[in-house]
């Protein structure tokens, strides 16, 4: 399958990720966790997709799925190339994989974790260039240097520990290894979700400089929808391993269709007291994967659901365009949403960050 | 391009701290173990004794392995310093004698006859290094004279010196700890990495094999096994063959512990991103996973060779390990065995001290690596 200019960057179809449950012994599978149920959703070139949720409720899994890191038990994953080739990366082998590993790079949640704290900068943010033929150590030299100014630290800091620096000094770190070989798809795994709040808007306003600056493609995993409207084009809601509504941001965050996504909303801090509204809080715990509820997995935390919700599974339907939502009375129901600022908010806020070096 | 200064690096000064910012694992390390007094000292320690281990036949003054009657459980000589004023390091001369009455063998000591102690003094031939041949050692006796003799900790029933003995003793207990806990980190590395790079199968059945050999007391299983060593051989295949039985349990707690790294780290996100980065499974072992567990190895070593000291001294006590006349710690211990020579001559049991000593610096050493470790931990 080839496609031309209209083909997603990605696309994702019928996605699942099994986990069994070993007990005893001899490691007998006695169950099967559900983590990520037939999910589907496509992100553009150039746009940023937000995917949220609970935690538990398989974002982070899907993401990885993506990534290949690890993998999924059946679905398609689509990956379009450099080349403009699509490729179902869902079976490739660790071979197979390595030529396109540069195309589609991660950002991790744990800045601490995801850095090897027994190599300098120098080696963190080389070793992607090293690992696909970079050899000439000047050269990664440079390229580093490039990178470090490019994520606003000064390239002085080559020899350095990770160490050495705060937590949003190492999540750039990570952002410029991400970016090291130029990828097109950028997973971005809550990279801001264990930073303080001020340092926050500042490694949410650099990504987005760097979309700007380099056209990229974001998949985005967040749990905290102020952040998430903040940066994306769509988002996409999860609960339990299914997605149950995806929509452009403005919409989402506008006219929810979804009752779990009304519930998240009002779950937002609001700071003008005149907007807030009565809040729709979650009553009970995430359906457990391992042992999903009947019906529509949702319907026990539901306070509209009536009895159709209780059996039958509803299914991912196109409510208007381009807004999917996956409930028996999307039709019927009108769910409140907030007011949010919408795309024209999403410009950088100056200050916070200043310009980024381009060098031509 | 605008110079940029973020509230975040601001806060740290240019030049205040750069060190530690620029310091690798192992000084880190080697920061944080400097202060973990102990085990400095124990270090020191350690250095002293395979110095020794090293010279040991400088250090002696005479052959371990020579005997004189008519010095048979004599007690240590004491060195005198000064004689009249001046440094003139002697000992006195002692005339053996039986009790009539008793029967018991005493010594007198004769103020008239100094002995005079020569530093680098010829003596019996060795080589050094077992390559230089020499016949210096550090101290020692005018030759010639045969009644001129020394024994700083006495000797043994068969009139063997007691201080030349214990530093042969040094060298075979010291190394044979080190070539068994070698191998013991060779089968540790081997069967710990592959239960916790392979997991599943691979991995169930090395842990059963572990808690199995875990399981059975150690002394009779030594037992079964020294007993099987066959009676014909040679001081040195019997060295080798006491290295691999005491290794072959001091395994497996070592792969226990690289097993328990590898799990720890696969896990980390910076060995997913490497991965993510392409980089190979050899890599990714080689450059990410073994340097984060190397250190955790070390500390773990230190603290397994302690207890394959205590294991060969106490196979060779019970005459199931090194045998006479090969000289080890536990041999020396061997003649302290009976209530009689302990009650007539104590020194005999001076060989204990080194052992207690050691093991306590091992130890010490072994906790303060272990402390040291994981320098990133919290």
């Amino acid at each position: 399958m080839s496609g031309g200019d209209k083909q997603p960057l990605l696309q994702v179809k019928n996605l699942r990720k099994l986990f069994p449950i070993r007990k005893g012994l001899l490691r007998r599978k006695i169950g099967l966790v559900r983590a990520v149920d037939d999910v589907s959703f496509h992100v553009e070139e150039g746009e940023a997709l937000s995917l949220v949720g609970e935690s538990g409720c398989g974002k982070t899994t899907t993401a990885r799925c993506v990534l290949r890191a690890i993998k999924p038990t059946s679905g398609e994953i689509l990956f379009r190339t450099e080349e403009d080739t699509v490729i179902d990366v869902s079976g490739l082998s660790r071979r197979e994989l390595r030529p396109l590993r540069s195309q589609m790079q991660m950002i991790f949640q744990d800045p601490v974790s995801s850095l090897n704290p027994r190599m300098t900068l120098f080696d963190i943010i080389g070793e992607p260039l090293q690992v696909n033929g970079m050899r000439d150590r000047q050269q990664r030299i440079d390229r580093v240097e490039e990178l470090l100014r490019l994520v606003g630290l000064p390239p002085e800091y080559l020899q350095r520990f990770p160490h050495a620096f705060s937590g949003g000094q190492r999540q750039r770190i990570g952002i410029a290894r991400a970016l090291a070989l130029n990828p097109r798809l950028v997973v971005a795994d809550e990279p801001v979700s264990a930073l303080d709040v001020s340092v926050q808007a500042q490694i949410l306003n650099l990504m987005l400089e760097l979309q700007q600056q380099f056209g990229l493609t974001y998949l985005f995993v967040a749990h905290d929808l102020s952040v998430v409207k903040h940066f994306s084009d769509r988002v996409a809601v999860m609960y339990v391993g299914q997605i149950v509504e995806m929509a452009p941001s403005e919409t989402l965050f506008n006219a929810p269709g979804h009752p779990y996504t009304e519930a998240l909303l009002s779950a937002v801090p609001q700071p003008d007291p005149r907007l807030r509204s009565r809040r729709a809080a979650l009553q009970g715990d995430v359906a457990d994967p391992a042992n999903p509820p009947s019906g529509c997995y949702f319907h026990p935390r539901c306070r509209y659901a009536v009895d159709i919700c209780r059996v039958e599974p509803p299914k991912l339907e196109e409510l208007d365009k381009d807004h999917f939502v996956s409930c028996h009375r999307a039709h019927e129901l009108t769910l409140e949403g907030v007011m949010v600022g919408t795309r024209a908010e999403r410009q950088p806020i100056a200050g916070a960050v200043s310009q980024v070096s381009s060098k031509a | 391009m605008t110079e940029r200064i973020l509230p975040v690096e601001a806060a740290i000064a240019p030049e205040q701290g750069e060190r530690i910012f620029v310091a690798s694992q192992w000084q880190l390390m080697w920061w944080r173990f400097r202060k973990h007094r102990l085990a400095m000292i124990g270090a020191v320690a350690i250095i002293i004794f395979y110095l020794a281990v090293i010279g040991a036949d400088f250090i002696s003054y005479s052959d371990p392995e020579v005997t004189e009657a008519n010095f048979s459980q004599m007690p240590p000589q004491p060195v005198r310093l000064f004689d009249g004023g001046a440094f003139r390091p002697h000992v006195l001369g002692v005339k053996g004698a039986r009790d009539p009455n008793t029967f018991k063998r005493v010594f007198q000591t004769d103020p008239n006859v100094k002995i005079p102690l020569r530093f680098f003094a010829r003596g019996y031939k060795y080589e050094f290094l077992g390559i230089i041949p020499t016949d210096r050692h550090l101290i020692g006796v005018d030759e010639g004279r045969a009644e001129e003799t020394i024994f700083l900790l006495g000797t043994d029933t068969l009139g063997r010196d007691l201080w030349s003995r214990l530093m042969a003793g040094t060298r075979v207990s010291l190394t044979i700890g080190l070539v068994s806990v070698a191998l013991s980190l060779f089968l540790g590395v081997l069967f710990g990495g592959l239960s916790g790079l392979y997991g599943g199968a691979v991995d169930t059945v090395i842990q059963r094999l572990i808690e199995i050999l875990r399981s059975i007391p150690t002394i009779p299983l030594w037992m079964g096994l020294a007993a099987g060593l066959p009676r014909n051989w040679t001081v040195l295949q019997v060295y080798f063959a006491i290295t691999i039985i005491i290794s072959l349990v001091g395994w497996t707690e070592l792969a226990r512990v690289v097993r328990g790294r590898f799990l720890a780290l696969r896990e980390e996100d910076f060995v997913m991103a490497a991965e993510l980065s392409g980089c190979s499974q050899w890599r990714i072992i080689f450059r990410h996973l073994v340097p984060s567990f190397m250190s955790h190895i070390i500390a773990a070593t230190t603290l397994a060779l302690p207890v394959m000291i205590i294991s060969e001294t106490s196979l060779s006590f019970l005459g199931l390990g090194i045998r006479p006349p090969a000289i080890s710690w536990g041999v020396l211990l061997q003649d302290a065995q009976s209530l009689q020579s302990v009650a007539l001559s104590p020194w005999l049991l001076i060989p204990a001290i080194p052992v207690i000593a050691v093991i306590l610096a091992f130890n010490f050493v072994g906790d303060g690596l272990r402390d040291a470790a994981d320098p990133y931990g919290v």
